[in-house]
């Protein structure tokens, strides 16, 4: 499991650093960045909930602020509503913990899991789970996702990338470490939830990616989804199923962040943030317009490039837990992700080109550099899927038998 | 004490539903320490010594919420302080605390 969080934080920390050539504008923006991948990090690393809770923390109070930085009327708007809830949701996850604490008088993951396990999950734990499903999923974007088209549509380009690769991610994580580990025990109750607002969740952010004409929030659109497919994994339960969700949060994080940095680029350029109003940037751009054609491919899970075992395994999951209802809504989803991403690609790559060659923006080299570095991660999770699977596997190993995972810690103390 | 909670997340129940801001932040605070109140009801008052080893053989007080607590009740500082200062200038900017002004994406 540390394997995993390792190879994905060092990923996300290879981003940060392609993507910080592009920002040059204010003033303590790379600390907060630097504070946000530390409560990221510490959140994938910790085994202990109270210090996830202090590591959501540091990356909330990390997130306020570059949500907040700038200062324009339509930032602060969201970003006040961003933050309230974040604040209630993490009170409520402190709930969850003392009742946690007060039920079972400790605190770090393992333990926590070998007396759920001694004393059985009754009623009163799975009512905590619950609790704290709900403050993760609200965390995540898993249904309660109202706040996040909104506050991720907002801040500059930069930071939308850093959000839309992490922050929910973190969430999915914490789901999927609190549902393996700590409560397996009643997953007709716990994982039937999972599962129902999974699937709600991918309906709901299909409507909303199909429907919406804002570049921006087509791409917000596309995270809910991808949140929603992740969790189906979890929700099925499968050895298949998981290591397929694992597997596909690693590839959601890298392309996430490259398709929300080349929606901020086509946004830089052409100064339009409606489909409509763009079109023929893949005669300026070819090699831009081609990245985005990738970027694509990859997020509807085309086979050579990385989104395509994940969705491989999730399906192979969902076929052997028989739940067809979500192998359907899971592949549906794949479609409408197509038609919504193909609408931005049509509309405003292709066509006549409005910008003439006169005065057309050149792309800034260094995120050029960091779109290829993202690009060749892709193709290269997609080619060299199977070592990386090794490790996906050791880590799903530990997700299915928890067992491995609390002797690895209790024997050490 | 628990009666006492119920109070204070009601409160602050009503206070975030409001359409104030200062009101909204202010339930906030409230709620976070109806939290922490609750930390150490669920912690157990129990009346015991002071967890030192010399003490060891008379029964103890349970520490660790009250450690819970304080990193509870920083963290809880820090989020009210930011909060405060956020909407500060958002009333600056957007010249109105009323959250029923302030909704809504600009259309598309």
């Amino acid at each position: 499991m540390v394997l995993t969080a390792n190879i994905v934080t060092s990923l996300c920390l290879l981003y940060a650093f392609s993507t910080i050539g592009e920002r040059h504008e204010k003033m303590f923006f790379y600390p907060y960045v630097l504070l946000l991948i530390g409560g990221v990090n510490g959140s994938f690393l910790t085994g202990d909930i109270f210090n996830l809770f202090v590591c959501f923390e540091v990356m909330l109070l990390a997130s306020y602020v570059l949500v907040a930085l700038g200062g324009e009327k339509v930032q602060l708007r969201e970003s006040l509503k961003y933050v309230l809830i974040n604040v209630v949701g993490s009170s409520v996850f402190l709930i969850a913990l003392a009742y946690l604490y007060g039920t079972l008088k400790t605190l770090n993951m393992a333990h926590i899991a070998v007396r759920v396990a001694e004393v059985g999950q009754d009623p009163m734990l799975t009512t905590v789970s619950l609790v704290l499903f709900i403050v993760f999923s609200l965390k995540a974007g898993l249904l309660l996702f109202f706040w996040l088209p909104g506050s991720y549509v907002v801040p500059p380009t930069a930071v939308q990338a850093l959000f839309a690769a992490l922050l929910t991610k973190v969430g999915v994580y914490a789901l999927i470490r609190t549902f393996t580990l700590m409560f397996p025990h009643h997953p007709e109750v716990t994982h039937t939830i999972i599962g129902i607002f999974a699937g709600a969740t991918i309906i709901a952010g299909c409507m909303g990616a199909i429907s919406s004409r804002n570049v921006l929030s087509i791409a917000s659109y596309n995270i809910i989804i991808a949140v929603g497919f992740i969790l189906i994994g979890l929700a099925v339960g499968t050895e298949t199923a998981l290591m397929g969700s694992v597997f596909y949060l690693i590839h959601d994080m890298i392309a996430k962040a490259l398709l929300f940095l080349i929606v901020g680029m086509m946004f830089y350029l052409t100064g339009e943030k409606l489909i409509d109003n763009m079109s023929g940037l893949v005669r300026n751009y070819p090699l831009f317009g081609w990245m985005y054609f990738l970027v694509m491919l990859a997020l509807v899970g085309i086979p050579p490039l990385s989104g395509f075992v994940g969705k491989i395994l999730i399906g192979q999951g969902t076929i052997e837990a028989n739940s067809y209802v979500l192998l359907f809504l899971g592949f549906a989803s794949s479609l409408a992700v197509l038609y919504s991403l193909l609408k931005v690609f049509l509309s405003s790559f292709f066509g006549e080109a409005i910008i003439t060659n006169e005065d057309k923006k050149p792309i800034p080299f260094f995120s050029m550099v960091s779109f290829v570095a993202l690009a060749i991660c892709i193709v290269g999770i997609g080619l060299f899927a199977e070592p990386l699977l090794a490790y996906v596997q050791d880590a799903t190993n530990t997700l299915v038998n928890p067992s491995v995972y609390i002797d690895a810690i209790l024997s050490e103390n | 004490m628990m009666i006492l909670i119920g109070i204070l997340v009601s409160v602050a129940t009503y206070l975030i539903l409001s359409r104030n801001m200062i009101r909204v932040i202010l339930g906030t605070a409230i709620l976070s320490h109806a939290v922490n109140l609750l930390l150490i009801t669920v912690g157990g008052l129990k009346t015991g010594n002071v967890p030192l080893l010399g003490h060891a053989d008379a029964p103890f007080t349970d520490a660790l919420p009250q450690a819970l607590i304080l990193t509870a009740i920083v963290i809880s500082f820090a989020t009210t302080a930011f909060l405060l200062v956020l909407a500060y200038r958002a009333y600056k900017m957007n010249g109105s605390d009323d959250f029923r002004e302030l909704r809504g994406m600009s259309d598309e």
